[in-house]
């Protein structure tokens, strides 16, 4: 059943099994059919309802009745992507997170636009300019390559 | 699959009536396997009306920063606003559905079978009056300038607040607040830096960036006071300030409480399709 479950993607991020990207947090057979738990990367992710969605076709199809639970806790960090996952980011052209932030007492302000030691995933220079802290889905950030010139995607640290 | 169509329609027998309530469609219940049980010694009531506050705070923000969507300044903005409003309209789905798990008499009576669920009820189904949110959030978003001032203050305040939260006794405020530290921080620097580049920009920026921070620090206060956000808030904006060279402004809150004009405007734009169809399903 696990198999299963883990064999759903991101749709986002379709090279991302929902195991890569930590999102899938438990599997369970109960008497009324399988209960999925995933946890949310981001509060208003929109990812997250077509991920339930595919979950539960994924399963019917293949005959069980399932359904999806949320857990809030412990919240998703982007420490949870496996290796397997920051590998197909690499490969697909994406730049992978750094370790999150620990969590300390306050967060300090940063005034900084935030420097991430990262290379460009196409030509692997280091010499790398962030475009903007946002980019097209929540948990990505907008960079360019000062060498290759081409625009790239990082996945935030969070 | 003969067309790509078909795969809209592939589950409807396995799944029998797919259809859902037209404006939650794709929405299913942001806390479905919580535990939302009120623990002991908290007031089911009182923590219902906090996080409608919280939420009624995001959902009118986040509309507001939603109408950015395809007028900012240049593509990178654009997107950066969205993704804020997003992340807030999150928040906003998490604590209306914590409020009306807490204390279900929150929500708006609705016909029988409606239907729409307990957090669409609270969002569209809810008079200006019913609202907890704040002035600070409610007033047009001015330019660019006033929009990044309030982004500010509001994520300053809000993170303050969201970190005390953290340790709060309910559970599933404490995982939201958790989960909104990490937002907000992303929130609150970007407001700063733009509050910096702004300030130290041309003449006509920081003449902006003034006015607009003129216009909302009298409704700083007040929410200040609502989130508690103590002296952490105060030691962020100092910062700020001191680096953009601002002067705190001298100006006193504005008297009453209660909403603005402008909230009811805004309600009657996010509403007004869900009214008109309470029973729309697709």
């Amino acid at each position: 059943m696990w198999e299963l479950a883990c064999s759903v993607t991101d749709p986002e991020m379709p090279m991302l099994t929902l195991e890569d990207l930590g999102v899938l947090r438990d599997v369970r057979e109960e008497a009324d059919g399988v209960v999925v738990t995933i946890t949310p990367t981001y509060s208003g992710c929109p990812a997250m309802a077509t991920m339930r969605d595919d979950l539960v076709h994924r399963l019917r199809d293949a005959g069980h009745a399932a359904r999806v639970e949320v857990a809030l806790t412990p919240a998703w960090s982007s420490d949870w992507i496996t290796e397997r996952g920051r590998q197909a980011l690499r490969d697909h052209g994406l730049s992978a997170p750094g370790p999150a932030p620990a969590v300390t007492g306050p967060v300090l302000l940063d005034l900084f636009p935030t420097r991430r030691a990262i290379a460009c995933p196409r030509c692997g220079s280091d010499a790398v300019s962030l475009t903007s802290e946002f980019g097209a889905t929540a948990c990505k950030a907008l960079y360019r390559c000062t060498d290759c010139l081409e625009p790239f995607e990082h996945v935030k640290e969070i | 699959m003969d067309s790509p169509y078909d795969g809209l329609l592939e589950h409807h027998d396995v799944v029998g009536d797919d259809s859902q309530w037209a404006f939650g469609t794709d929405f299913e219940d942001p806390l479905a396997g919580v535990d939302t049980t009120v623990p002991a010694g908290l007031d089911a009531a009182e923590l219902a009306a906090y996080c409608l506050m919280l939420g009624d705070d995001a959902l009118v923000l986040s509309h507001r920063l939603s109408e950015w969507c395809s007028n900012a300044p240049d593509l990178e903005e654009d997107i950066a606003l969205a993704n804020c409003a997003l992340d807030l309209l999150g928040q906003a789905r998490l604590l209306l559905a914590r409020a009306a798990a807490a204390d279900p008499s929150v929500v708006p009576v609705l016909p029988e079978g409606s239907p729409v669920p307990a957090e669409d009820a609270l969002a569209f189904f809810r008079e200006a009056v019913a609202f907890r949110c704040h002035r600070m959030v409610e007033v047009d978003n001015g330019d660019f300038a006033q929009t990044m001032v309030r982004l500010l203050l509001f994520s300053t305040v809000r993170l303050a607040a969201f970190e005390q939260l953290s340790t709060h006794a309910d559970p599933v405020l404490s995982a939201i607040a958790v989960k909104g530290v990490k937002e907000l921080s992303y929130h609150r620097d970007y407001a700063a830096r733009w509050f910096v580049t702004l300030a130290q920009g041309t003449e006509e920026s920081a003449r902006r960036l003034a006015a607009g921070l003129d216009a909302l620090w009298p409704l700083y206060a007040e929410l200040a006071a609502a989130y508690e956000a103590g002296p952490a808030a105060d030691v962020v904006l100092d910062q700020v300030l001191a680096v953009a060279g601002v002067e705190r402004p001298d100006r006193p809150p504005r008297a009453g409480t209660g909403h603005t004009e402008a909230l009811s405007r805004l309600l009657a734009e996010m509403q007004v399709v869900a009214r008109a169809h309470p029973r729309g399903q697709w």
